[in-house]
């Protein structure tokens, strides 16, 4: 494939040496989108890094029973560290990662709208990050020890109580979370006014690329389902500290009432999260298969119908407190409901497959395990959603095994198959494949072996968050094999490290458009330079560069 | 009848209760466990037809079109952008799912959380503190901790209604091969049903996280025939005994700040905090299932229980050799 001109010659950028603080105050005070989402997806990758070890401290302690590698406190912490980071540092600064990076690139703007408010989301998402981390050195309070939270990642109350959790740990999650989102939510009200009125001529929003429409969603859930949670939050410091007693139940507060708040929140955010997965796989799908997205309607149909009914769902978290069987059976309801658009997109994707050409590339690879993988994942969340089966499933293994087929074996198998698939924009360089190989390969492997066991765990009546466990009521093979996957996993985001840091230098350079790819960023130099695009492009249908690879096969003689 | 060989009988009985220590969910011994798993084979068939289907149609495309070695990369595929039908196909046959999954569960939802119950019901009341289970039967005057004693029959009559509560913070409480779990909520009044088909000491855990010891907060659910629930009964209201042999070890446990915490019924100790003792000895495990109940673990339990459950509420009270001989041995006579 030669390479094309479009919209016209990039001037390459120049090689200049910078000077160590040159570069560092060129990071540090930058607000070009491009280095901002960089930064953005580095720390998520650390934060993933971090929360990952936690998790491995996690399964040793349960790889056999009465096992006491940590003491019950110091796991508790871990678990809460753990989920909270996952959510709140990994999954959400991920999706503000590369939304800024590539939506400006994808609709041919040069910037976000707000470039500073962009910075100051990024800053103060890692300042809330690096306060929740603090707590291990502050959290006893002054003359206390350091601690960090141990209520969980959903804090319920009264646990989250003074009378429950002294010293300032709660507190450095209540703010640590409440600041980071502040972030989230500016990132996302950029990324709708930029999707909104910086589109490049030509490009209506039924032309805009399937990943932009998804952050599109994905943003206007933030801006919806953050709110309460700051909120909730803000009446939990209340409580603490001016004795509102909104969740204090030794004063007649409603210990239900947090989790109403949570969940409305709680919710949301997992689509929220899984819809960054959405995004990668409706850009990289089609590219490797060779042929467009099928049903692009259906599929941005489906995902605003995903947004509004997540919406209407948070209670299924809470079959088991007690709700009326009319409010049980709505949710169920409305749970189940969830699945059909879900099911919509599982079956676009394939069919988008169906009848192409596949690139098994390491990016196509981490797509293909994210059909099958999310697939169980939604069907054990129409297990769940079916109430009296969750009041055997629900705060059992068996839900941490659903939530981690959906958050990992989706969610991160899709944020993979995105590191890889723009890798060589970001870079300008090719990882290496057998590498990228090795790491899918381990990852699925360990992954599965971690995860597949845990639901027979939760059938047998584990219950999750227990630090220990005793022998003799049949959990010990399940829990051995979960935590047999771990050194799987572990070596595998060895490879991908080490790839990607090593690759950055040393891979072959990439050129403008490795993948054959047809939506703008790839029309640009790799890496781009600071404005993307000297011209700005104009554009006729969702595949600019197909049309303009195939003069004679446009898109918008077909479609739109 | 004595009190002593009624106990001796009853510990016979007790022993002789089949362990269920394998929670099974999908062998359910009552009617809401039993349901449960109804709606949970459905789910299952409907769901494995579903991922066979939909499963075996990625994995067909995977390897079906799949590019191999030697093919003209130059060469796009037809480029299809839809189809409506298929569309509306795929979106109308999971509705129609959808529809089927919505009244089986409220169907199910009703029957269990609407059932009345019937005329012959135990009463009990659980109270979840961090981290044990206190019991009470309001119908019989009793409180005891952690291990519940209710009625079975075969055929299912013998019902068993719990209303639920907490002290502290929210519990959950789940035996799963009886019923699933209720939460247990402070300020809260919640309820739970069960009857079980078949006699069993049932294992069972606090299913939502409490704080420090959430691992060791076990439910111990002991399910005896009628007659036999009857006589636990009757023992469970006696006063403490009051043997005379014991007499010095029994000062010695009042002069302590056990009673603090502690209650002995018919004596001093009137303590709330913590689990009733008065018939301590007939209960299987202590510290909420963390270790059994013998001589031995007794000892080491009084002497240091952070050592045994870590950020449990006991303190370690530092008794000399003596007293810890002493306390124990006027525990050892609590049956």
């Amino acid at each position: 494939m030669a390479t094309i001109d479009y919209p016209l010659d990039r001037p390459r950028a120049v090689e200049k040496e910078f000077s160590f603080s040159e570069t560092l105050y060129k990071w540090v005070a930058t607000v070009d989108h491009k280095r901002l989402g960089l930064m953005y997806i580095v720390s998520s990758i650390i934060f993933f890094v971090i929360a990952g070890l936690e998790a491995t401290v996690i399964r040793t302690q349960l790889i056999f029973p009465n096992l006491h590698v940590v003491d019950p406190d110091t796991y508790n912490r871990l678990f809460t560290m753990h989920g909270t980071t996952m959510v709140f540092l990994v999954g959400m600064p991920f999706i503000a990662g590369f939304a800024n990076y590539l939506v400006p690139l994808m609709i041919g703007a040069r910037d976000m709208a707000f470039p500073r408010l962009n910075a100051f989301g990024f800053w103060i998402f890692l300042f809330g990050g690096l306060l929740l981390y603090f707590s291990y050195i502050g959290g006893g309070g002054l003359g206390g020890s350091g601690s960090a939270p141990d209520v969980g990642w959903f804090a319920y109350a009264p646990l989250t109580e003074r009378a429950f959790s002294r010293g300032h740990a709660t507190d450095y999650w209540i703010l640590g979370i409440l600041v980071s989102g502040i972030g989230s939510i500016a990132s996302a009200i950029n990324v709708i006014v930029t999707t909104i009125s910086m589109r490049c001529p030509g490009m209506t929003l039924t032309k805009m690329p399937m990943f932009v429409w998804t952050m599109l969603v994905d943003s206007w859930l933030i801006v919806i389902a953050l709110p309460p949670l700051t909120a909730a939050q803000i009446m939990l410091l209340l409580d603490r500290y001016l004795g509102a007693n909104f969740f204090n139940t030794q004063k007649g507060g409603s210990a239900v009432l947090w989790q109403h708040f949570f969940w409305i929140f709680g919710h949301p955010e997992v689509y929220i999260l899984i819809f960054l997965a959405f995004a990668c796989l409706n850009e990289v799908v089609p590219v490797f298969s060779r042929k467009p997205i099928f049903g692009r309607q259906a599929m941005v149909g489906a995902l605003v119908a995903i947004g509004f009914i997540s919406l209407g769902v948070w209670a299924h978290h809470m079959f088991s407190v007690g709700m009326t069987s009319w409010s049980n059976t709505f949710f169920a309801a409305s749970t189940v409901l969830v699945g059909v658009p879900t099911g919509i997109k599982i079956f676009n994707w394939t069919a988008t497959m169906y009848g192409g050409k596949l690139r098994m590339t390491v990016p196509m690879l981490f797509c293909c395990a994210f059909l099958l993988q999310f697939l169980c994942a939604g069907l054990t969340g129409i297990m769940l959603g079916m109430a009296p089966f969750d009041w055997q499933l629900t705060d059992s293994y068996f839900v941490v095994a659903h939530f981690h087929y959906t958050l990992a074996g989706g969610l991160v198998f899709g944020i993979f198959a995105g590191l890889y698939y723009w890798y060589p924009k970001v870079t300008g360089r090719m990882f290496n494949e057998k590498w990228g190989k090795w790491h899918f390969w381990l990852f699925v492997i360990g992954f599965n072996l971690t995860f597949l066991p845990q639901h027979m765990a939760g059938f047998l009546g584990m219950p999750r968050r227990i630090y220990t466990y005793p022998a003799g009521r049949g959990w010990e093979l399940w829990n051995f094999l979960s935590s047999c996957g771990v050194p799987f996993q572990l070596a595998a985001i060895l490879f991908f490290a080490v790839n990607f840091v090593y690759s950055a230098r040393k891979g072959e350079p990439a050129g403008d458009d490795p993948w054959d790819a047809w939506t703008l960023e790839w029309a640009t130099t790799s890496p781009p330079p600071e404005y993307n695009f000297e011209k700005l492009p104009v554009v006729r249908s969702s595949r600019p560069l197909w049309d303009l690879k195939h003069p004679q096969d446009p898109d918008w003689k077909y479609n739109q | 009848m004595n009190p002593y060989s009624l106990l001796a009988f009853l510990q016979v009985q007790a022993s002789n209760l089949p362990e269920r220590k394998i929670a099974n969910m999908f062998r359910p011994l009552a009617s809401p466990g039993e349901s449960e798993k109804q709606v949970a084979l459905l789910t299952f068939a409907i769901t494995g037809a579903i991922f066979v289907v939909v499963g075996g149609l990625i994995v067909y495309t995977i390897a079906r079109f799949r590019s191999r070695p030697g093919d003209d990369l130059r060469q796009e595929p037809p480029q299809v952008y839809g189809s409506n039908q298929i569309e509306v196909a795929w979106t109308i046959i999971p509705i129609l799912i959808v529809f089927v999954l919505i009244g089986v569960t409220a169907r199910v939802v009703a029957g269990v959380q609407n059932a009345s119950p019937p005329k012959t019901t135990t009463h009990v009341t659980v109270i979840g503190h961090q981290w044990w289970w206190e019991v009470q039967y309001p119908d019989y005057g009793i409180t005891t901790a952690n291990e519940v004693h209710i009625p079975f029959s075969l055929d299912g009559a013998q019902a068993t209604y719990f209303m639920l509560q907490s002290m502290d913070v929210a519990h959950s409480f789940w035996v799963p091969q009886l019923s699933g779990k209720t939460d247990v909520i402070p300020n809260r009044d919640n309820y739970l049903w069960m009857n079980p088909k078949a006699a069993g000491y049932y294992y069972g855990n606090c299913a939502e996280y409490c704080g420090t010891q959430h691992a060791n907060m076990q439910i111990r659910l002991v399910a005896e025939p009628p007659e036999d629930f009857k006589k636990w009964t009757l023992n469970q209201q006696t006063k403490a005994n009051e043997a005379s042999e014991a007499a010095q070890d029994k000062a010695v446990f009042l002069s302590l700040s056990c009673v603090n915490c502690h209650m002995v019924g018919g004596t001093t100790a009137i303590g709330k905090f913590g689990p009733d003792l008065t018939h301590l000895m007939s209960r299987r495990e202590i510290g909420g299932g963390v270790i059994e109940n013998n001589r031995k673990n007794l000892r080491a339990w009084v002497n240091d229980p952070q050592g045994i459950k870590p950020g449990c509420l006991m303190p370690s009270l530092k008794l000399t050799d003596r007293e810890l001989d002493q306390v124990v041995a006027y525990l050892e006579t609590l049956k």
